[in-house]
């Protein structure tokens, strides 16, 4: 239950932070926003890694797999069509 | 290496991720916010193959080519994707996030289960009640990011799918995912009640998204964006890790943001996308009979004078000129009349296009300066010095219906006021209704001219004229 709070302090802390982040974003910038902050939310690459840990059972090995490809996918993609779409908005000449 | 490191390590990657979207708040440093987020993104994947410790040859290999496979698949769709579908592979991988994060939690319940863990943890509510909710959250997601793929990529009706008793249906599907993360809790041992959560939510990620017509895919993109920060979180609550709770919280905190912002931008309220009629009801009123004989059809060199003779020229994008593909086109015409000197400008509405920012895009595709790119309340107070206004493809957002008809379903929508401009030209295939389904009043106006044709067509044909006159 302690360990629950402080997790629970730290979730809500982010949030706070992350909308006070993303607030002064402007409309032209939401579409970028989203893919990257959809990038971040692969984050659960990580988890997909760790649940590895210490198992052998084929069952764990192949979900395991496939999340880490999922995850893999939503990061790259997300990193990459970004960049391709923040391209498009430098400051032409 | 010490757990303290490792944690030292996750904090200085969420650090990271909180710069990185800051930096995304102006064009000149977004790329840079970009950088720093993906590098966040590594030093976490460092962090975690420190936590793993030892690593034996079979993890490498799978761990390996995991990452190699998702790689590949991730750079070929992002480098592939057309600007135009962009809202598509947005909805795409949040619903990947979503999987990965229900077969994290899954993982994770069948590891402890495995011959020789330690199972203290399933008496722990935390890890237990968290995992039911990563289950719910991911598939939730999963489904409902694929019916909006399947929505935006034409592969399903966009229309608002509705049946008699449908919201009961929901709730019960949600009171059933609900209750079985409640057996999840007080039975952990019984791995089938996790997969059954899974499986019921995402049915519920089906019917919740299934009846959200396309005009209101900017919501239901914005609000998966953050059910996939969400689910990402829910699964450091159940790895008890906290870079996935705090970066799965600032993607969840963005997407509850964007989503406030366009209900806002539609003056609807969020349960009223999600559960409302609009589009689905609305009987599509006899529209013949307002426009009969009052339209008044224009064509390419009519425009093209019209347009010689001006000097503030403002366009408004909408979605017909998304589905047109006609961005390009309006490049050269936005060069054809800056080059005769007429100050051009481009007027976008909040909830334009199929997700949040949409037409800003699109345009920066076709190379328009985004400084030419005005919101809406920095340029509606300046329509009246308008000469010509060009609509291509937008409709509902610039219906003075809005403002005039209380009983009107967009009533209250704050909309672009191009009835102010001197000439209104709008180019539209026919005269059918935009996606609320109410005929719009602006097309009989005195000053509005009705250019029947398709976006690019249209856009062309003007070009063309103009090189002409």
């Amino acid at each position: 239950m302690e360990q629950f709070v402080s997790y629970l302090t730290i979730f809500l802390i982010a949030v706070f932070v992350g909308i006070e982040v993303i607030n002064r974003i402007p409309p032209l910038l939401h579409t970028p926003l989203m893919s990257g902050s959809n990038a971040i939310s692969g984050i659960t690459v990580i988890g997909a890694i760790l649940t590895l840990h210490t198992t052998n059972h084929w069952i764990i090995q192949v979900l395991g797999f496939l999340a880490i490809v999922a995850a893999t996918i939503n990061v790259i993609g997300g990193f990459v069509v970004t960049h391709r779409m923040l391209g498009m908005f430098k400051k032409k000449d | 290496m010490e757990k303290a490191y490792i944690n030292l390590i996750y904090l200085v990657s969420s650090i990271l991720f909180i710069i990185g979207l800051k930096l995304l708040s102006h064009p000149k440093t977004a790329v840079r916010g970009n950088f720093t987020g993906a590098l966040g993104m590594f030093l976490a994947v460092v962090g975690v193959f420190f936590e793993y410790g030892t690593i034996t040859q079979n993890d490498i290999i799978i761990i390996g080519a995991g990452l190699l496979v998702g790689t590949a698949i991730g750079t070929f769709i992002a480098l592939k994707v057309e600007m135009t579908g962009m809202p598509q592979l947005v909805a795409l991988l949040n619903g990947l996030g979503g999987l990965a994060s229900f077969l994290v939690g899954g993982n994770s319940l069948m590891e402890i289960l495995q011959p020789g863990h330690d199972t203290k943890q399933l008496a722990d509510l935390q890890f237990t009640i968290s995992t039911a909710a990563t289950g719910i959250i991911g598939a939730v997601t999963l489904t409902g990011s694929l019916i909006a793929f399947g929505k935006l990529q034409g592969l399903i009706s966009e229309k608002a799918v509705r049946y008699f008793g449908d919201q009961i249906v929901k709730v019960l599907f949600l009171i059933g995912a609900l209750y079985l993360g409640y057996l999840n809790v007080i039975e952990p041992t019984k791995i089938e009640w996790y997969w059954y959560i899974v499986l019921v939510a995402s049915i519920l990620g089906v019917l919740l998204v299934i009846p959200i017509g396309g005009a209101d895919m900017p919501v239901v993109i914005a609000l998966l964006n953050s059910y996939s920060g969400l689910a990402a979180s829910a699964t450091g609550f159940v790895l008890g890790n906290n870079v996935l709770i705090i970066s799965g919280s600032l993607v969840g905190a963005s997407g509850i943001l964007l989503t406030q912002i366009m209900c806002k931008a539609m003056n609807r309220s969020l349960p009223n996308v999600l559960f409302g009629g609009l589009g689905a009801a609305t009987s599509s009123a006899d529209t013949g009979d307002i426009y009969t004989g009052k339209t008044k059809a224009t064509s390419a060199e009519e425009v093209a004078m019209l347009l010689d003779m001006a000097q503030r020229v403002v366009i408004v994008p909408g979605y017909g000129m998304a589905v047109a593909q006609a961005q390009h086109a309006v490049r050269e015409l936005y060069n054809q009349l800056t080059d005769k000197g007429i100050e051009v400008e481009f007027a976008i509405h909040p909830v334009a296009g199929r997700m949040p920012g949409h037409m800003n895009v699109l345009l920066a595709e076709a190379d328009i300066p985004y400084d030419k790119m005005k919101e809406m309340d920095e340029i509606n107070p300046t329509f009246n010095t308008v000469d010509v206004v060009i609509i291509n493809g937008a409709n509902d957002v610039v219906n003075p219906l809005a403002k005039t008809d209380p009983g009107s379903p967009i009533a209250g929508m704050p909309i672009l006021d191009v009835d102010k401009a001197k000439t209104i030209i709008v180019i539209k295939r026919s005269l059918s209704p935009g996606f609320a389904g109410v005929p719009n009043p602006l097309f009989i106006q005195e000053n509005c001219l009705m250019y029947f044709q398709d976006g690019k067509k249209a856009t062309q044909e003007i070009v063309t004229a103009l090189k002409d006159t």
